[in-house]
């Protein structure tokens, strides 16, 4: 792999087709649960009609509470979990629903981390090896070859790499990510999907993984879907955010535009809570509290799914549910659907 | 409630799938002996013949025969003849052992229970004292010694040495007490061991030690709080605790001279007397499943995130 | 893949390499191991289990009396005794001088001559003839055959050589003779033997079938798994103890004792096969259960996401993680198994003499103390042995539970 000087990452947003595009996207997951006298049987709507698409050289933030769809949305993307319906467009070819066999030679382009360094890597294979799986499985090297390449990825990511003959569990949690990333690495994809990659790590470790994520953007033209659950985290990184509530989108939009002027309630509240440094600026802004429950993805709502947290909630807001438009910011509400 | 039915329904069928796989199994190995009384080359006595011919199809072809015999037992419950004992149907020789059996296993299984879960919360309550290394010793020493052995170790003492128990007999409460013992020992011992882990770690959880700072008397607390949720694996274990104490009491009964289902099995297992031994094991694999089915009921009455398939 | 590099750069790529096997890690198992080299315990009952283990592969070497020899005239319940014993001095086998050194070579002078006479001869038949004497006369006469039972070449190499060590000595009855009069000692030696084995072998049955099939069902999952385990649930509902008796009593049957000699099945293959039978429901129960759970985890999943076909997974990843409890399941089994045997024995439905066992040793225990007098060596001493093994594997179990999954460590 050489090292490119990649060009702008904002690229020409309109005339490329992008790199991944999804449609309408739906992941449920029936359950059947409840004690012996009072059973219950349904759908968990994990990720609920979900439509964006990344190009290249970008980096989509998704951002949403636990249990939004965030980490099933990935999961589907790359046909861990099978998507009950709608489309994944890699590179202008359908991969949706592909069985592992089919998946194969497109897991060269679209690679993941995972968001648990203690268990993403197996405890029993030595960091040399885990590095290097990828490389045997696709057929990239062999023998001494091989190990020089995992070498060269260890660097690439800051770890040294004389240490390639240890084991998971003799390194930190932010050493481990980057294992996890030099594994991703290996194949040479271009995009990288990045599940929540830094919440289980320090908050000083976090800044320096995201800050080896960026530069390994910058040196190798990748693109990343970024999905963390901390809008804070996501601002440094991302060129665009979406914001997840109950499987869907309700806001989509170029960072900058979105931090600056939220559409959805939701994505206010949320911007609300990112703690500010300055205390002044800290007491003097406003903190939205949002009432109600955290809601269940068990239950189907009808209209808007957050109308029972809103402040700005009307009528038609619990009986219709409002769409995402296709502009470059969009909020789905209805209350606040400018044009 | 609607559950609770769907669920027997199912463990009824699932036991009719059981016995009917065991039966058949039987029935071939039953008609696979040379000189088995299905054959044409019986070689029974006279009035066990007469008796035999006119329960079973004996000259009918084996699949006639087999279906006979089903319908017999599904319709009747008539379980046959003994081949070996004369004037004996197996249902006779069965309403005979059971009382003893099972009272001699409700004997074993009540001591086990005592005894094994009071150990256990002692051992867990005093951890590390020369009490629990004393109670864990007893407990290993109660798995691994096979419990003929330790009823053998038990005569020596009891019977020969301090002469507090007879020797064998069945009818009075003494007679009872030391089979029933050796029988419930090993038990007793994994019930100890199984309480005092569930309790050591309900000691650890929060809400148990929110209890003890609230400054609640430590009986109080061990009693309300902590055994009860210590107990499930307990409960669990309760089905496989009446397999063994059932294979358990094969041995015992034959040690201790009791006329119990066991010692029947046995003497119908070295005599040879088929259709005896098949309606033995049709009628253990029964109250197993019973007893299986029972535990798992109460496990989920007792711990209601647990759900019944 | 190194085109447009600098060959400077691979130079230092090889350099690290080099410098990286300075630095090895600390595997689980090494890890695990270091653990359970703590636990003195464990320690002390695997060093016993191997003492054992190895003691039972010597016994023909060892000066022990013979296990079958009865002697009903002087030797019926003798309690245990330090007087000095002499290899074949029993009047009733006729050695000669009442030695077995004695015997074995005045036997090897009758062979000799029995050969000199077949060189001499020169019709083929009548020389086979003689082959046939030969072996028949050692089948019956050989003094080994008289004081052993049915040894295989290897045991009958450690015999020689036991003889040319130690002569005629044998340790004296320290364990008592039993109701025939045969040494406890030397009976509880050799049943160790057939007891571990079986133990060890049933195990080992268990273990082949029930990882297979467990790790099939559950990597698998959906409908191969779910009717893989319905069936297992059948099987778990029949209480097999009771079937395996009924087996047994079937296989008690003198025909069918007949029909499986000429097949050459003998008892304790079926006892291996039975048993293992049973216990492989539990460990593919335990293996389905490990590998459900590990297929969940995220390294599996990312086995997936790097492109990895099912065969690496299930090797690579899933039975590495899986070897664990399999071991731990391995060292648990062996003692139930173990027990299992004893019982048959016991009943009359194991091992049957002139073979012995632990099991068969009890049985004989037990029914010596119905009698009058205390003859508590029959029963004590074969019990502490069997008592001991499955104390020491229980010990070892638990010492490996521990050591392979340090979470379970708090609960003590």
């Amino acid at each position: 792999m050489s090292t490119q000087i990649q060009s702008d990452a904002s690229a020409n947003r309109t005339s490329d087709p992008p790199l991944l595009q999804v449609n309408d996207l739906r992941v449920y997951f029936p359950f059947s649960r409840g004690s012996l006298f009072r059973p219950e049987h349904g759908f968990i709507r994990a990720v609920d009609g979900l439509t964006f698409d990344i190009r290249e050289g970008e980096t989509l933030g998704l951002v949403g509470e636990s249990g939004c769809g965030k980490s099933t949305t990935a999961r589907a993307i790359i046909n861990l979990v099978k998507p009950t319906s709608g489309q994944v467009i890699l590179e202008g070819t359908d991969i949706t629903g592909l069985n592992d066999r089919s998946m194969l030679p497109y897991r060269r382009e679209v690679q993941m981390v995972f968001q648990d360094p203690f268990a993403s890597l197996n405890p029993r294979m030595t960091v040399g090896s885990i590095i290097g799986e990828p490389i045997a499985v696709h057929g990239l090297a062999k023998g001494k070859d091989r190990k020089l390449e995992v070498i060269r990825l260890m660097e690439l990511v800051g770890l040294n790499p004389r240490f390639l003959n240890r084991y998971p569990h003799e390194f930190s949690g932010g050493q481990r990510q980057r294992i996890g990333i030099a594994r991703a690495l290996a194949v040479q994809p271009k995009l990288i999907l990045c599940d929540e990659p830094v919440s289980a790590l320090d908050v000083s470790i976090q800044a320096q993984i995201i800050n080896l994520l960026m530069d390994l953007q910058q040196r190798l033209g990748l693109s990343y879907l970024f999905i963390a659950h901390d809008l804070s985290v996501v601002r440094h990184i991302a060129t665009r955010v979406g914001v997840m509530y109950l499987g869907r989108l309700v806001e989509l939009g170029a960072a900058a535009d979105l931090y600056r002027a939220p559409v959805h309630p939701y994505t206010e509240a949320l911007l609300s809570a990112v703690p500010v440094p300055d205390p002044n600026a800290a007491a003097a802004r406003e903190r939205i509290v949002l009432s109600g429950e955290v809601p269940s993805p068990d239950k189907q709502y009808v209209g808007c799914a957050f109308a029972d947290r809103c402040w700005l909630a009307e009528d038609r807001c619990r009986t219709e549910q409002p769409s995402l438009a296709t502009k470059d910011h969009a909020g789905a509400c209805w209350v606040r659907a400018t044009d | 409630m609607r559950d609770l039915l769907s669920y027997l329904t199912q463990r009824f069928f699932w036991m009719l799938l059981t016995l009917w796989v065991v039966y058949t199994f039987s029935f071939i190995l039953m008609r696979s002996v040379p000189g088995n009384p299905f054959s044409s080359e019986r070689n029974v006595p006279p009035a066990i013949e007469r008796q035999l011919e006119a329960r079973y199809n004996l000259d009918a072809p084996p699949l006639t025969q087999y279906i006979d015999y089903l319908v017999g037992i599904v319709t009747r419950f008539d379980l046959g003849w003994c081949i070996r004992l004369e004037d004996y149907s197996v249902n006779q020789v069965l309403a005979e052992g059971l009382p003893v059996s099972a009272s001699l296993a409700i004997f074993a299984m009540v001591f086990a229970i005592i005894l094994g879960v009071s150990t256990g919360v002692v051992s867990a309550v005093y951890r590390g004292t020369y009490a629990d290394i004393g109670m864990r010793t007893a407990a290993v020493l109660g798995i691994a010694i096979p419990n003929f052995v330790l009823a053998g170790l038990a005569i020596l003492l009891f019977v020969f040495g301090i002469k507090i128990f007879p020797a064998g007999g069945w009818g009075t409460l003494r007679q009872v007490a030391l089979p029933a013992l050796c029988l419930g020992a090993p038990i007793a011992a994994y019930i100890a061991r199984l309480t005092r882990t569930g309790m050591l770690e309900v000691l650890t959880k929060d809400h148990v030690r929110t209890a003890f700072a609230k400054g609640l008397p430590k009986r109080t607390v061990i009693m309300k709080h902590v055994l009860p949720g210590a107990m499930l694996p307990v409960v669990s274990y309760l089905g496989p605790a009446t397999a063994r104490v059932l294979t358990g009491s094969l041995v015992l009964e034959q040690i201790f001279a009791l006329p119990g289902l066991g010692s029947h099995f046995i003497h119908a297992a070295l005599q040879r007397d088929y259709t005896l031994a098949t309606g033995m094991v049709l009628t253990y694999t029964v109250i197993l499943f019973v007893m299986n089915t029972l535990v798992d009921i109460s496990y989920s009455i007792i711990d209601p995130r647990v759900k019944l398939q | 893949m190194n085109t447009g590099k600098d060959d400077r750069d691979v130079k230092l790529l090889e350099q690290i390499l080099d410098e990286s096997k300075q630095v090895q890690g600390v595997s689980l198992w090494q890890d695990a191991w270091k653990r359970l080299r703590r636990n003195k315990a464990a320690m002390a009952s695997m060093a016993t289990l191997c003492i054992l283990g190895i003691l039972a592969f010597l016994t023909p070497l060892l000066p022990l009396q013979s296990p079958i020899d009865k002697d009903l005239n002087n030797r019926r319940f003798l309690p245990p005794s330090l007087e000095t014993v002499v290899m074949g001095q029993r009047d009733g086998l006729k050695f000669k001088d009442g030695r077995l050194t004695a015997q074995l070579a005045k036997f090897e002078d009758e062979i000799g001559e029995l050969r000199t006479k077949q060189r001499s001869e020169s019709d083929p038949d009548k020389r086979d003839a003689i082959d046939e004497q030969i072996e028949n006369r050692i089948e019956v006469e050989h003094p080994f055959n008289q004081l052993w039972n049915e040894l295989d070449s290897v045991s009958w190499g450690l015999c020689e050589l036991r003889v040319s060590i130690f002569g005629d000595y044998a340790i004296p009855s320290i364990f008592g003779t039993d109701q025939l009069g045969r040494d406890l000692l030397a009976r509880v030696f050799w049943g160790a033997r057939v007891s571990l084995i079986v133990g060890i072998v049933a195990t080992l049955v268990s273990l082949i079938i029930g990882v297979s099939y467990g790790a099939t069902a559950g990597y698998f999952g959906g409908i191969v798994d779910t009717i893989m385990m319905r069936i297992v649930d059948v099987l778990y509902s029949i209480p097999f103890f009771f079937v395996v008796i009924l087996i047994m009593t079937f296989l008690g049957d003198d025909a069918i004792k007949k029909r499986m000699n000429e097949i050459g099945i003998d008892q304790i293959m079926v006892f291996y096969v039975v048993i293992g039978a049973i216990y492989w429901l539990t460990m593919s129960r335990v293996v389905r259960g490990q590998v459900l759970s590990l297929k969940e985890e995220q390294f599996v999943e990312s086995a997936r996401t790097v492109g990895a076909s099912s065969s690496r997974i299930i090797f690579r990843h899933l039975v590495p993680n899986v070897l664990g409890i399999v071991i731990v399941y391995l060292t648990l089994t062996i003692p139930s198994v173990m027990l299992f045997e004893a019982f048959l024995s016991f009943l009359g439905m194991g091992v049957s003499p002139p073979d012995v066992s632990w099991g068969l040793l009890l049985k004989d225990g037990v029914d010596a103390l119905s009698s009058v007098k205390l003859f508590w060596w029959v029963v004590v001493f074969p019990g502490a042995a069997l008592a001991a093994t499955l104390f020491a594997l229980n010990f070892l179990g638990d010492g490996l539970r521990d050591a392979l999954d340090p979470r379970m460590k708090n609960r003590d």
